[in-house]
């Protein structure tokens, strides 16, 4: 499988964020993003999620299914958890499951070391907490590709260890990790990309 | 490329529009004024007075462009929605919005006449009459539509929410019209006088014909005119931007 | 299927559980219903005579205060997006949480009305229509109001404008709706000609709204 980005352009606001962006990764590889505020980090994940259009260019998986989307073959996870207050944990998941054909609840609670708080409400976890909520997805259902948007924001050392676990246990099984970070999230990348930078580095 | 492609293309070009749009306007400027010249002289002093109606019956003659270009200019909106949608042209997005407060004045217009025209003829300013109803109904799509284009502050997104609004409000026209009828056939007990007799005599319809080519061609003046202003005010916005940009490079560089 | 199921499964287990949507919506048809004799008199033929009316205006009003809320929580906390990624086009997620909207909020609405009918003096011959027109022309009402939500998503004062753009486009509803009671308590036009066009405008919202409402959304994850 191979990720390939070929002459992407992305323009927001009437700006060019970036343009001729071109990259190739391959599965079992990461990608580290970094670059400044407003260089278009967020932008390129949204982009291959599938959420912005790109104003020129290709975005490409190639070996993965060509009958779905490229979204339906990512995970994103930008600055928003996406978790409901007034479920507990446990349903939160449960829902992810049902709702994007998943797998074991258990295995992704212990991914995150969440197993304690499984029947807490998740409007009364703390912001750390939540966000391992938000992150347990990636265990809890499988897709190669992983976006992540700062993933290790408000979580304290050990809980990114957890991060940092997931992502190397991804990667070695064969999947694809772009992420966009300014804290180094103790995994080590195949490729980094500078943005802002006239696109590459 | 085919050839019909490409003249579409050339006219969605911001530039090539300014250009066209200097050529025409003193043009069409100037058709207009003639054309109203015409039919207000036509209207005014050659049309008979309705033997009922008196003078009244000369609201006719601008009543019923406003009607009709009240009509049209959310046509113009909609054509012009599905090519911003569709083909994604910045022109197409330009004449949308610039097309909807044109269209909205028009409207209020059509309504404030009908209703003026309605006091000698029915005896009150507003009746719920079905074609002053749908109209009304009509209005509210455009004022709709005026919202939404400034409660979204960037432009390209504001564009696509109001092409998307105007093609819904497009497709429930018909449907609203046809039920105002309905439900106005159900309330009305008898039908009011009616200006569509079975024939309009020529002294009466050729200026009406001539009022109403005017004011579409007003339109159209005002609609270039707004077009344009609002290019320019796009390209206004794009240097501040770079301004702002190329100030955001130089702090960069300091720190 | 099971992802929209279980869409609409959540989206009625968050409104059972956060409650505030349904009572608040039901409250304010009760207020309004009770308000209007206020300003029109007690004169109970006269109420008799435009019940129809009021049950159906203020019904539309309740529901419009509950709809701008349709996705705002979703978008508000990143939901959205893992739903965007998940294997229902834009348009049935749509469907899916206008379904939800109607199950939670038109069929309360819809039960309620005959019971503010009392205070009106409807007909009693009336009161089947009622649920019925109302059962009828409520999915409509939640299909639209989807889609007002979804273009007006993210805005400030979104409600407010939601209002102005979703009220003209319910005067369909509202026309036939209120005919077709009409129709029954006073004649002399045949009520199923006018429930029937009711049917015909509420299948047709149910279909096309959630294309326009995809749209729309689509427009927002940008």
């Amino acid at each position: 499988m191979k990720l390939a980005l070929k002459d992407l352009k992305c323009v927001r606001g009437g700006r060019t964020v970036f343009e001729g962006l071109s990259l190739n990764v391959r599965d079992g590889t990461g990608v580290e993003l970094t670059g400044p505020n407003g260089s278009g980090k967020s932008s390129l994940l949204r982009m291959l999620a599938g959420f912005i259009p790109a104003a020129a260019g290709h975005i490409h998986l190639e070996g993965g299914d060509n009958d779905v989307s490229l979204g339906e073959q990512c995970h994103y996870v930008g600055h928003l958890n996406g978790v409901k207050r007034a479920l507990s944990v446990q349903e939160n998941l449960a829902f992810w499951t049902e709702y994007l054909g998943g797998g074991e609840i258990e295995s992704a609670l212990s991914a995150f070391d969440l197993e304690n708080l499984s029947h807490i409400p998740a409007g009364l976890l703390s912001a750390g907490q939540a966000r391992r909520l938000g992150l347990a997805r990636l265990a809890l259902v499988h897709r190669p590709v992983w976006l992540l948007d700062e993933p290790s924001v408000s979580l304290d050392k050990g809980s990114r260890k957890f991060l940092s676990t997931a992502i190397a246990s991804h990667i070695k099984a064969g999947g694809i990790v772009i992420a966009a970070t300014h804290a180094p999230l103790g995994v080590k990348f195949a490729q980094s990309l500078k943005l802002g930078t006239g696109g590459r580095s | 490329m085919t050839q019909a492609e490409g003249t579409f293309n050339r006219l969605a070009n911001p530039t090539r529009f300014m250009g066209l749009a200097s050529t025409i306007l003193p043009w069409l400027t100037c058709l207009t004024a003639l054309l109203l010249l015409t039919g207000l002289y036509l209207a005014f002093f050659v049309a008979p007075e309705d033997y009922q109606q008196g003078h009244t019956v000369k609201i006719m003659f601008i009543h019923v462009p406003f009607a009709w270009l009240a009509m049209m200019g959310y046509s113009v909106i909609t054509i012009a929605s599905i090519g911003s949608l569709i083909w994604r042209h910045p022109m197409a997005d330009v004449a949308a919005k610039t097309a909807a407060p044109i269209g909205a004045c028009f409207t209020l217009l059509a309504l404030v006449t009908g209703s003026l025209w309605g006091k000698p003829m029915w005896g009150t300013y507003w009746v719920w009459d079905a074609r002053l109803t749908s109209v009304l109904l009509l209005f509210f799509l455009y004022l709709g539509l005026m919202a939404l284009w400034q409660a979204i502050e960037e432009p390209s997104r504001a564009g696509r929410a109001a092409a998307i609004l105007a093609i819904v409000g497009s497709v429930n026209i018909p449907i609203i019209k046809f039920s105002v009828d309905w439900w106005n056939t159900l309330h009305q007990p008898a039908s009011v006088a009616k200006l569509d007799g079975p024939s309009i005599h020529s002294s009466i319809l050729t200026p009406l014909l001539i009022m109403a080519a005017a004011f579409t061609c007003l339109f159209f003046v005002m609609h270039l005119m707004a077009m344009r202003t609002e290019v320019l005010r796009r390209r206004v916005q794009a240097l501040q931007l770079t301004h702002v940009d190329a100030a955001g490079v130089t702090q960069g560089a300091r720190a | 299927m099971k992802a929209f199921t279980s869409l609409v499964a959540r989206d009625l287990r968050l409104a059972w559980r956060e409650g505030g949507a349904i009572s608040t919506a039901l409250g304010f048809y009760l207020v309004v219903v009770a308000i209007l004799p206020l300003g029109l008199g007690p004169d109970l033929n006269l109420l008799a005579r435009i019940a129809p009316g009021i049950l159906w205006v203020a019904l539309l009003l309740a529901a419009l205060l509950s709809v701008d809320r349709i996705f705002h929580n979703d978008h508000e906390d990143g939901t959205l997006e893992i739903i965007a990624l998940g294997p229902l086009p834009l348009e049935l997620v749509a469907a899916a949480k206008a379904t939800a909207h109607w199950i939670s909020i038109g069929i309360p609405l819809t039960l309620a009305a005959p019971i503010l009918a009392l205070l009106l003096n409807l007909p009693a011959n009336a009161f089947w229509v009622l649920v019925l027109t109302m059962a009828t022309g409520t999915p409509a009402i939640s299909f639209l109001g989807a889609l007002g939500a979804a273009l007006t998503l993210g805005l400030g004062r979104g409600g407010l404008l939601l209002a102005l753009l979703i009220l003209p486009l319910y005067a369909p509803v509202l026309i036939f709706g209120v005919a077709a009671m009409n129709a029954v308590i006073t004649g002399p036009s045949p009520f199923l000609s006018s429930y029937l066009i009711l049917c015909a405008i509420t299948l047709a919202t149910i279909v096309l709204a959630p294309i326009a409402s995809a749209a729309a959304l689509r427009l927002n994850l940008n």
